[in-house]
């Protein structure tokens, strides 16, 4: 066959001067070494929605530590003759149907509220990551019993499970009572999600030159295995923290939590301020927008605590 | 050929001397956080009709980046910046969407890289590919179903019409890269561009595969852009080879010159280090009586010269039997993983135990690591019988063997340091304080020639083979007799594959290591082991020294996988490489 013509193709050389020959496989040493903490704080210090959620925080956090701060008006001094009154002097929210002070309950409600939303968190992540690690990480039989644990509890809805058993303190609610029944019927979606996580990570080569090494199991789980799955547990776990925030609300809104008289919480606010809806909906705006913000900034934080940590989503 | 063939071919220009493709000065770029990554920088590029051009390259020299420009499929920030891409006299940089998408598939087929990802798992195989025709206009409905039949025994698969039926998890991964093959063709495009396309496969499979997709754009007269990480494989398929390091072109020109003469210093890298050639090399040098020392990693004549042939491992009548789940819920049957296998580690050199995938090598090594027990035979480790140790027996063991994995992204804690990962092995086994610990840790390092520096980072701040070199670090920290390489090196680029071999070879004689080196490439075999064991469906089915297995092979699978060793065909010069 003769040879066709074919411009384009005969034995072409790059000039080396143009493409200089790097080592095989050398280390950029250009750059300075990440370290987990310091590479995670200036990741978020750069995020507008870390630095807003964040000041949020701090806010409602000095809100529940010292109220007194804020207001010099007692949230449960309640006078008749104001109800229902719009803002005046001194009560920038104005007051509320039995004639107490909007700004003031809105700013002493955040104990209640942050209270129980953290304390929950913190005690149904050690719970649930807990029963969710060992039935993923260990299989067989103890995966069989926790996961059936797990599903009785899923099927209980939160908030109609509270409303049973809060019947119990009656007359005696206080935050802890609150906390106890969130935390033992809230554990169970935290330990579905450990559990996937864990499983997940746990067939990782990594995992598997640990027990060459002679890791034991269990220091395997914590070493290795749940700081790699913890991502979406930090996730669940700032989500339902709202939740619990809100179940607390409810909780109150229906009565059953805690007494408006003794303890002002955001919830029981919002409930009291559905009546006067019509007359003036600011009443209900206020601790509503306390919640809502509250409940947002550590969704919001979490998120951004969660792309900070991981390594594998961070780009050098 | 089929008349459909015809039809399908007529009415397009083929005039041979006119260029299919043309890519002058094409420039791509990424954008990202970092600021704008030049992937590919003033690439030249012509392809002729009819003819198989190969883009050789590594990971990242930009070769699929060039191949997605082509047909404008370039992920996420990816953009030509400057450059022409002639697709038959057009440009495809400034056609508008509508004549790309009408281009794509009709004139341009893609085989993709990874067939168990790119085939849809809830569609039966034959929808998937009467979609690659409906989408082209190529038939009508009717008559799609009988055309499905036809491309898929064309593309190799037996019983096509009833294969049609099945869903993807129900072929193999071969099976399965014929159908996207039969996808690529299906409307019998002037340009195929093949991704890899068979990088995922086994080696035998790999060559059925290769041989067949070049009978058939032959017979057809599909031009084909071949991109591969194998110079070996590349020379052999094509006419044309165009070399690729860091977005540029090194090299272009007829396949066989670039192979026998390169001229650019990366190249002749390449052609050094692939070790499909690398391997051909050896046995064209050893045919010549010559030594080429520096390729070989054997060192098993030194051993035997010092009189410490002992066996370090003995593995005897190993079987594992596992229990998986059968054709109906709850039925279980038996899967013999390892059948009946026997052999033996010599202190201080390489045993190779070769096979494809689901022959039963990585659970030989998972047993071997006693990370798995086996169903019944024994393993003795210098004397001690595995079976009958405590756990405080178990835990010494655990010090004197330690594993080497395949993939370097997976097998480095991306939470640890690179300091902790190499340090856990000491803390775990309570040897020196924090002080000796750090002082042992730069020393592996060193090692395994990494800069003490390394220790603050992170696995995701270094390279595929730069992990894999803080693996057999993390491996070498507690002074271990045997190191177990499950495919060790099979992830990576090949010169970097060449480096670690080195690496592996110089610890073996400055440590006295004895390998069991598991791996599917009998290329990468011929460099590094002194003996290969070759595992087919669990079986051992040849056992001998690698200069008897290469030289005399016994069996017809043996032989069959020597054969699949790219670049078999090709002559090569020894000398003139330095």
């Amino acid at each position: 066959m003769p040879e066709p013509h074919r411009p384009g193709q005969q034995h072409f050389v790059a000039d080396l001067a143009e493409t200089p020959l790097a080592e095989v496989d050398q280390l950029d040493e250009s750059t300075p070494p990440l370290s987990l903490w310091a590479d995670a704080w200036h990741h978020l210090r750069r995020r507008p929605i870390f630095i807003i959620s964040a000041l949020l925080i701090v806010l409602v956090l000095a809100l529940a530590i010292v109220p007194g701060l804020f207001s010099h008006t007692d949230p449960q001094y309640c006078d008749l003759n104001h109800g229902l009154d719009p803002s005046a002097p001194g009560h920038p929210f104005g007051y509320d149907r039995q004639g107490c002070d909007v700004y003031a309950r809105v700013v002493y409600g955040a104990r209640a509220s942050v209270t129980v939303g953290f304390f929950t968190t913190v005690i149904v992540v050690f719970l649930g990551a807990g029963i969710g690690a060992i039935a993923g990480f260990y299989g067989r039989i103890w995966d069989s019993l926790l996961s059936r644990l797990t599903d009785i509890f899923f099927a209980i809805p939160l908030v109609l499970a509270a409303i049973v058993v809060m019947q119990v303190f009656r007359d005696r609610v206080t935050i802890w009572s609150v906390i106890l029944v969130l935390s033992v019927f809230g554990w169970p979606q935290i330990a579905r999600i450990t559990r996937g996580a864990v499983m997940a990570v746990k067939n990782a080569d990594y995992v598997t030159a640990a027990k060459a090494l002679g890791t034991t199991k269990f220091r395997t789980l914590l070493r290795h295995v749940l700081p790699n799955a913890a991502a979406p547990v930090i996730v669940v776990a700032t989500v339902s923290l709202g939740i619990f925030i809100v179940t607390e609300a409810t909780l109150s809104f229906l009565g059953i939590g805690l007494n408006s008289a003794k303890i002002p919480s955001w919830g029981a606010d919002i409930s009291h301020a559905a009546q006067s809806l019509r007359n003036n909906p600011a009443v209900l705006f206020y601790p509503a927008t306390a919640l809502a913000l509250t409940v947002l900034s550590f969704i919001m934080l979490g998120d951004a605590v969660r792309d900070a940590l991981d390594p594998k989503a961070r780009q050098r | 050929m089929t008349p459909m063939v015809e039809m399908n071919l007529a009415g397009r220009s083929t005039d041979p001397n006119a260029p299919l493709v043309e890519i002058k000065k094409l420039c791509v770029s990424f954008q990202t956080s970092a600021g704008e990554v030049r992937a590919v920088r003033d690439l030249d590029l012509t392809i002729y009709p009819g003819q198989t051009v190969a883009i050789v390259g590594e990971s990242g020299s930009g070769k699929s980046t060039t191949a997605h420009a082509i047909i404008d499929l370039l992920p996420g920030t990816g953009k030509v910046t400057s450059g022409q891409i002639l697709f038959d006299g057009k440009d495809i940089v400034t056609a508008s969407r509508d004549e790309i998408v009408s281009l794509r598939g009709r004139e341009i087929g893609l085989v993709p890289q990874d067939p168990m990802s790119n085939l849809n798992p809830v569609w039966r195989i034959g929808y998937q590919v009467k979609e690659a025709l409906l989408a082209n206009n190529v038939t009508n409905n009717r008559e799609a179903k009988k055309r499905v039949a036809e491309l898929l025994a064309e593309a190799g698969l037996p019983d096509a019409a009833s294969r049609a039926k099945q869903y993807p998890h129900e072929f193999s991964g071969g099976m399965r890269q014929r159908t996207l093959i039969a996808i690529g063709l299906a409307a019998r495009p002037r340009l195929l561009i093949a991704d890899e396309p068979t990088s995922a496969l086994d080696v035998t499979v790999q060559r059925q595969i290769l041989d067949h997709l070049g009978t058939l754009t032959r017979e057809l007269g599909t031009a084909v852009l071949l991109i591969t990480h194998d110079l070996g494989l590349a020379a052999e398929r094509a006419e044309q080879l165009v070399v690729m390091y860091q977005g540029r072109v090194v090299e272009s020109g007829p396949a066989m010159e670039i192979l026998q003469h390169p001229q650019h210093p990366y190249t002749k890298r390449l052609v050094k280090s692939a070790p499909s050639l690398a391997s051909r090399r050896i046995e064209t040098a050893k045919h010549e009586g010559i030594e080429v020392t520096e390729l070989l990693a054997q060192t098993g004549g030194e051993g035997a010269e010092h009189g410490e042939t002992k066996d370090i491992m003995v593995v005897k009548d190993l079987t594992k039997v596992f229990t998986i789940r059968g054709g109906r819920p709850g039925a279980s049957k038996k899967f013999t993983a390892v059948d009946d296998v026997s052999f033996a580690v010599r202190r201080g050199t390489t045993m190779a135990l070769v096979g494809e995938s689901g022959s039963g090598k990585t659970t030989v090594a998972n047993i071997v690591l006693n990370l798995i027990d086996p169903t019944s035979g024994k393993i003795y480790f210098d004397g001690l019988d595995l079976s009958t140790l405590n756990k405080e027996e178990l835990f010494s063991f655990r010090r004197r063997v330690q594993p080497v994995f395949q993939d370097p992204y997976g097998s480095l804690d991306p939470m640890f340091s690179i300091y902790r990962t190499i340090e856990e092995p000491l803390r775990t086994h309570h040897i020196g304080d924090r002080k000796s610990r750090e002082l042992k840790v730069r020393e592996l390092l060193d090692k395994v020639a990494l800069p003490g520096s390394t220790m603050r980072r992170f696995p995701n701040e270094l390279s595929g083979g730069q992990r894999q070199r803080v693996a057999v670090a993390r491996a070498l920290a507690l002074d271990p007799e045997v190191v177990v390489c499950d495919e060790a090196v099979s992830a990576l680029d090949v010169l970097v594959q060449a480096q670690i071999l080195q690496l592996l070879n110089q610890l073996q004689s400055d440590l006295g290591l004895s390998y069991l080196f598991i791996t599917h490439d009998l290329a990468v075999v011929r460099q590094i082991a002194d003996e290969v064991c070759v595992m087919e469906a669990g079986k051992i089915v040849e056992a001998a020294s690698t200069d008897e297995v290469f030289d005399h092979p016994k069996t017809d699978y043996t032989r069959a996988l020597l054969e699949a060793i790219p670049g078999g065909s090709i002559e090569l010069g020894i000398a003139d490489l330095d």
